[in-house]
């Protein structure tokens, strides 16, 4: 079975109670919607305290080629504009919405029909991609459309869709998978469409066999999309592993998958497409796994965007009495919050409640030489090297031995025994040498 | 509830730690110390206490008194620098000699570089290269081996090494066809019937822990096997050509410390190169030296000088050997 060859770990998989079906969540009495919720060139807010609002008008725009915008998840009165905490723990501004009833654009289309037949050109796929505020759902939120213009002088030949969901505890993608799988390849074929290529690959790793025959099943009554399976390793998830592991190719340094006629995109990225160029649309709500080994009712929850998260930890039968941290995200590639005043963005795929016993880094020892770093990375780097080199503050040869090749994914950390900070002192030494060479 | 832990991720950790992986190198020496008990009898239990115990003693109390800083004795380093060094020794070596070594490995060749990690040099290795050249009859004086269970008139013998036996031989200019039989054959060899120190003698004890470090991941293939093949295929090739003065491969590979140097000393992560690529050319380089000392050096066995002379090197395999990035 395929996968890829450099590296990678073998964490736990928690997969919680993956086979309980989705909860849909009601409507919070107000809502925090942030007002950027992509990578890349910031929105402007285009409301203003005490505007009525309708669920899918658009409340920010953004003329920028790479940029996107988020409309109303809900219906009612923006009550203030504020800055809130967002996961990185930096204050956004964000739009706070008293909810009232539930009324939505009479343009979109809500009824439960599943729309096959594709009908949009080309061209109208990745216009109305754009117009719907659809960003990557894998976690980077970058924006679809652009992914979708693919440059001249280029051409994709493979799309490659994430239904990998590598990090242990995440069960969202699978659920999406299970319940709406039509609709994702769907979302895929629309994909295939505004991208022209052939073929569209579906990798999903060999430790969920029910989406595996699922998606397999249904793909046969689609055209040009292939289901996988992947051997489990993580971080196959990632964008260059997982082209690697399905098509042999590898991204060369500092190019993007483009370079070598390779897009990726979320399965749920899938799905977000398929409601905005079926059904109109945009991207208003999401699932999010809530979960943790002493959480009472692991669910993944489908909620609109803006929702406060205490109202899903509610949901979930409250924050248990041991807690000791709340991960937004998976436990590998997820932040810490550190305010719970916060709401559900377009990038929000769980709420991982870790116990406190779990929660504290073992204490850091001195580098033993074990090379379990350099055996786990994915990308071939040398962190217990590099790291080393951030402490020395060695920019110049830091970059000269790859850094900027390093992709976050926390291998080198999690299998360190002396549990140095190889990755905090990687992400200082990016950092370092990105703003160095932009003062060059 | 509890105030909310803040920390970059990864937030998941793998089960390993540094006592852990130290404690699983104690168990895999395990096999060669009883082993060693079994053929040198109460002499080889109390050189491997003594050094056990000194090393353990000399970290806590550098550390304490010293350093001033929280001893680390109970993360298992010290106890196999203790075992390893029993391993290189003769039983019979006098019990002051073995607590100097316990001493210089420790105190100089550990600590005084920044405790476990920061060595360059093998510790165990390191001592033994100290007492060989402070106290070459003693280190050199082998008991011919006396089962723990076997006959006392044997008790006070001692005689050379295989290889001492061989090396002398051959520097009398007598044809190796006449010496060798004189010698254990390979069937003894494996199980450990010759003299030499503690743990040289028994392959198959060796190899065992060698086995239970690859199954538990701390050790990879990549340095035991380039040491023992390249010395193997450079042996092989000497004797091909005069197999009356150059001495039957397989004889270098299961007398002498040979196996106990690739599998536990050449493997010490502190003092080997980090990369798959390095390891291949610093256990090539162990297997190449330690064939050349023994066949032209002054001393009769050539692995602990070898390691001793690749781990000086370690840096610039480093630097030169590297990992394949991926995408370049």
């Amino acid at each position: 079975m395929k996968t890829f060859k450099l590296g990678g770990v073998h964490p736990k998989e928690y997969k919680l109670r993956a086979e309980d079906p989705s909860v849909t969540l009601g409507l919070p009495q107000q809502g925090i919607v942030f007002v950027n919720q992509h990578l890349g060139a910031p929105s402007q807010c285009i409301v203003a305290k005490g505007d009525k609002v309708k669920v899918g008008q658009p409340l920010t725009k953004n003329e920028n080629f790479i940029g996107s915008n988020v409309h109303s998840p809900f219906s009612g009165t923006v009550s203030k504009i504020d800055t809130f905490h967002d996961a990185s723990g930096y204050r956004k501004e964000a739009i706070v919405i008293d909810v009232e009833g539930d009324e939505w654009l009479e343009t979109i289309d809500r009824s439960e029909d599943i729309k096959r037949d594709i009908t949009l050109s080309k061209e109208e796929i990745i216009a109305k991609v754009r117009e719907m505020g659809i960003v990557g759902m894998g976690g980077a939120c970058f924006p679809a459309h652009v992914k979708l213009m693919v440059p001249e002088g280029k051409t994709a030949e493979y799309l490659i869709i994430n239904g990998v969901e590598c990090e242990p505890y995440l069960t969202d993608d699978y659920r999406l998978m299970i319940e709406s799988g039509e609709q994702c390849l769907i979302g895929v074929s629309a994909l295939r469409k505004a991208l022209g290529v052939k073929t569209a690959f579906i990798g999903i790793e060999n430790n969920k066999p029910k989406a595996i025959a699922h998606l397999t099943k249904l793909a046969q009554t689609f055209e040009g999309i292939e289901v996988v399976p992947l051997q489990v390793k993580y971080p196959q998830g990632a964008e260059k592993q997982l082209i690697y592991a399905i098509t042999g190719r590898e991204v060369p340094s500092g190019k993007l998958p483009i370079d070598i006629g390779c897009i990726v995109s979320n399965v749920s990225t899938g799905y977000a497409v398929y409601e905005a160029v079926q059904k109109n649309k945009p991207l208003i709500d999401r699932m999010v796994t809530v979960t943790g080994l002493h959480v009472e009712k692991v669910s993944n929850f489908n909620v609109r965007i803006g929702t406060p998260i205490s109202m899903l930890l509610e949901a979930a039968g409250g924050i248990p009495t041991n807690t000791g941290k709340i991960i937004n995200g998976g436990p590998m590639m997820g932040k810490a919050l550190f305010s719970l005043d916060t709401a559900v963005t377009k990038g929000t795929s769980a709420l991982l409640l870790m116990d406190e016993s779990d929660a504290h880094r073992g204490e850091e020892a001195n580098c033993i030489r074990c090379s379990k770093c350099v055996q786990a990375c994915p990308m071939g780097l040398e962190p217990y090297l590099l790291s080393a080199l951030v402490e020395n503050d060695n920019f110049e040869r830091l970059e000269n031995e790859n850094v900027m090749d390093c992709i976050e994914c926390g291998c080198c950390l999690y299998s360190c025994p002396s549990y140095r900070p190889l990755l905090d002192c990687l992400r200082v030494g990016k950092y370092t040498v990105r703003t160095l060479k932009s003062k060059q | 509830m509890n105030k909310l832990v803040i920390s970059g991720a990864p937030h998941l950790h793998s089960p390993d730690n540094v006592p852990k992986i130290m404690w699983a190198v104690v168990i895999a020496l395990v096999p060669t110390a009883l082993t060693s008990v079994y053929f040198f009898g109460l002499d080889a239990l109390v050189t491997i206490s003594v050094a056990v115990a000194s090393c353990l003693f000399f970290e806590w109390a550098i550390q304490k008194y010293l350093l001033k800083q929280e001893p680390t004795v109970t993360d298992g380093s010290a106890m196999i620098t203790g075992l390893l060094l029993a391993f290189n020794l003769p039983s019979n070596l006098p019990i002051w000699m073995t607590i100097l070594g316990s001493f210089f490995a420790i105190g100089v060749v550990k600590m005084a570089f920044g405790g476990l990690g920061k060595n360059p040099f093998n510790p165990a290795l390191a001592a033994r290269a100290f007492l060989l050249i402070s106290f070459p009859v003693a280190m050199t004086s082998w008991p011919v081996i006396r089962p723990l269970f076997g006959e006392s008139a044997m008790d006070a013998l001692t005689g050379p090494t295989p290889f001492g036996f061989l090396k002398e031989g051959i520097a009398q200019g007598i044809p190796l066809s006449e010496l060798m039989p004189q010698v254990p054959t390979y069937a003894r060899k494996l199980v450990g019937a010759h003299g030499g120190s503690l743990g040289e003698v028994s392959a198959i004890a060796i190899l065992l822990g060698g086995l239970y470090m690859l199954w538990k991941r701390i050790i990879t293939w990549h340095i035991p096997v380039a040491f023992i093949g390249s010395a193997f295929v450079f042996a092989f090739i000497l004797n091909s050509i005069n197999p009356e003065i150059y001495i039957n491969p397989w004889v270098h590979l299961l007398t002498g410390g040979l196996m106990l140097g690739a599998v536990f000393m050449a493997t010490d992560m502190v003092t080997s190169p980090m990369s798959p690529k390095g390891q291949l050319v610093f256990g090539l380089g162990c297997g190449v030296l330690t064939v050349i000392i023994r066949v032209w050096g002054a001393y009769p066995e050539g692995v602990s000088f070898a390691i001793l002379i690749m781990n000086a090197f370690v840096p610039l395999i480093d630097r030169a050997f590297k990992p394949r990035v991926f995408g370049k």
